[in-house]
């Protein structure tokens, strides 16, 4: 049992930090950095909806989460053309249904996250999915990258494409749906992205890539947590900053 | 002899469009098949479809327990993308003593460098950072490192100096000869075919001519293959 909250906040930030950084290290090489981003917006009406039935909101999130990534699959599946257009209009209108159904008191932690306000609930829930999402990881990267690098090339191969494309993007709404604590709907996707774009300007191979990605991750996280907590400053926004300050060391350092 | 791939009566369809209709060839053990046409002839979608790769009609008859490596015209293989070389062949093999052989087996390195040279110099370099000759034989090495019976390789040299183009060439001529690997190439260059392959399969989304490339290229195929223009090519041969 941890009783310091600080402790408590730090401890799930860092963790939530690690898997975003590895799960948008993939994202980011599948050229789904806008999709990252906008997606976390989707979540609001889940968690809207969650708080409305008075059921936990990150089961809502991960549902709306789940939905869009399913359907970012089957565009995937069935087109070649880049899904941009299609997951910008969507994204945002669900943040618009989203603006609407959730109840005012609770607005401003479902849109920004509120890391403050976690329980011990969360930090098992957390330790458990985080886990899980870097041995499911771990096991699909090779495919991962393969079809990065030529789908037909991977299905030759005989590797089920499609089956290690949608555990990858199940294994993204579980991240996003994790990191709303830290980040909020309007913020996490961010928390996915630029620690990777950081650890991708300086990487030369995949194993250093994704590493490094965990770690910025983490690094922002730890230090948006204890920044905010000693200014007294909205955890969430702050994670993000320090992240971006990562992003820009990163490019005096580009390889 | 049994052929290691027959193909009869194979179409292609997308959306209610013939992209390929009523090809029909077969391979044998060793042999070198190039597949030449026009852009938008359908050469691509034929590897992919004989991979199994797009939805056909017809027959595509593998041998029984061949192995077959196809290397794709085009990767997605940015300058910037996080991948080493030794990782993309750790895809296939762990093996560092292999790796390095089919490295000298390729000409990345060759067997005056040492362990040092083949890590440093070429294991630990980005794959994008490769000029276009070094990836196209980091491909080449990709594809032959489990030892596969048929090697398909679509516009092998794209991206290619002139003089490049030459080695890879040789390389895949002699591939052909030692390992007696079969090859089955797309190439749009006809001199290329002459000089390299012993059939030739031409293509316009129906197939045009198929058989030894001295005998069915003749002015009328290339005529009707490329619209006319394309007989001037016709390479002078005399050896």
């Amino acid at each position: 049992m941890i009783t310091n909250p600080l402790i408590l906040q730090i401890i799930v930030g860092v963790l939530i930090g690690l898997g975003a950084g590895y799960v948008g290290s993939f994202m980011i090489l599948r050229r789904m950095s806008l999709v990252g981003d906008a997606l976390s917006h989707v979540a609001l009406p889940g968690i809207a909806v969650a708080l409305l039935f008075e059921f936990n909101p990150f089961f809502g999130a991960f549902a709306a989460l789940f939905l869009a990534i399913l359907g970012i699959w089957v565009l995937e599946k069935k087109t070649e053309l880049p899904s941009e257009t299609l997951v910008g209009i969507f994204f945002t209108l669900s943040l618009a249904f989203g603006l609407l159904l959730t109840p005012e008191p609770e607005l401003l932690e479902a849109l920004f996250g509120d890391i403050t306000k976690i329980a011990m609930f969360d930090l098992y829930i957390t330790l458990i999915l985080v886990i899980a999402i870097f041995i499911t990881m771990v096991k699909i990267s090779n495919s991962l990258m393969m079809g990065i690098i030529s789908k037909d090339l991977t299905r030759s191969m005989g590797i089920k494409l499609d089956r290690t494309n949608f555990i990858f993007l199940i294994m993204v709404s579980i991240i996003v749906a994790l990191g709303l604590k830290v980040a909020g709907t309007l913020l996490m996707g961010s928390l996915v992205i630029i620690p990777a774009a950081a650890a991708k300007n300086i990487s030369v191979n995949l194993s250093k890539y994704t590493v490094l990605g965990s770690i910025f991750g983490a690094l922002s996280a730890l230090v948006g947590i204890l920044v905010a907590n000693q200014y007294g400053l909205q955890p969430g926004p702050i994670v993000v900053l320090t992240g971006g300050c990562i992003f820009l060391v990163s490019l005096l350092f580009k390889k | 002899m049994e052929p290691l791939l027959r193909v009869e009566n194979l179409s292609v369809k997308f959306n209610e469009h013939h992209v390929l209709k009523d090809v029909n060839f077969s391979v044998n053990k060793a042999d070198v098949l190039a597949i030449v046409g026009p852009n938008g002839a359908g050469k691509s979608v034929l590897f992919r479809a004989i991979l199994g790769l797009v939805p056909h009609y017809g027959q595509v008859q593998w041998a029984k327990n061949i192995k077959v490596n196809y290397v794709p015209q085009k990767l997605n293989i940015d300058r910037d993308i996080p991948l080493s070389v030794a990782e993309f062949l750790k895809f296939k093999t762990k093996n560092y003593e292999e790796t390095a052989k089919i490295l000298r087996a390729v000409g990345l390195t060759d067997s005056s460098h040492d362990d040092f040279h083949i890590k440093e110099h070429v294991l630990k370099q980005r794959l994008g950072w490769l000029s276009g000759g070094q990836l196209q034989r980091v491909l080449i090495a990709w594809a032959m490192i489990d030892n596969p019976d048929v090697l398909l390789f679509d516009e092998p040299t794209s991206g290619i100096d002139i003089g490049g183009e030459e080695t890879i060439y040789n390389l895949l001529r002699k591939l052909n000869k030692e390992h007696s690997m079969t090859i089955i190439m797309i190439s749009h260059e006809l001199n290329i075919v002459y000089k390299y392959a012993n059939s030739v399969l031409c293509l316009n989304k129906e197939m045009i001519c198929y058989g030894s490339p001295n005998d069915v290229l003749d002015p009328q195929a290339l005529a009707k293959l490329y619209g006319g223009e394309a007989g001037f090519y016709k390479h002078d041969h005399d050896h």
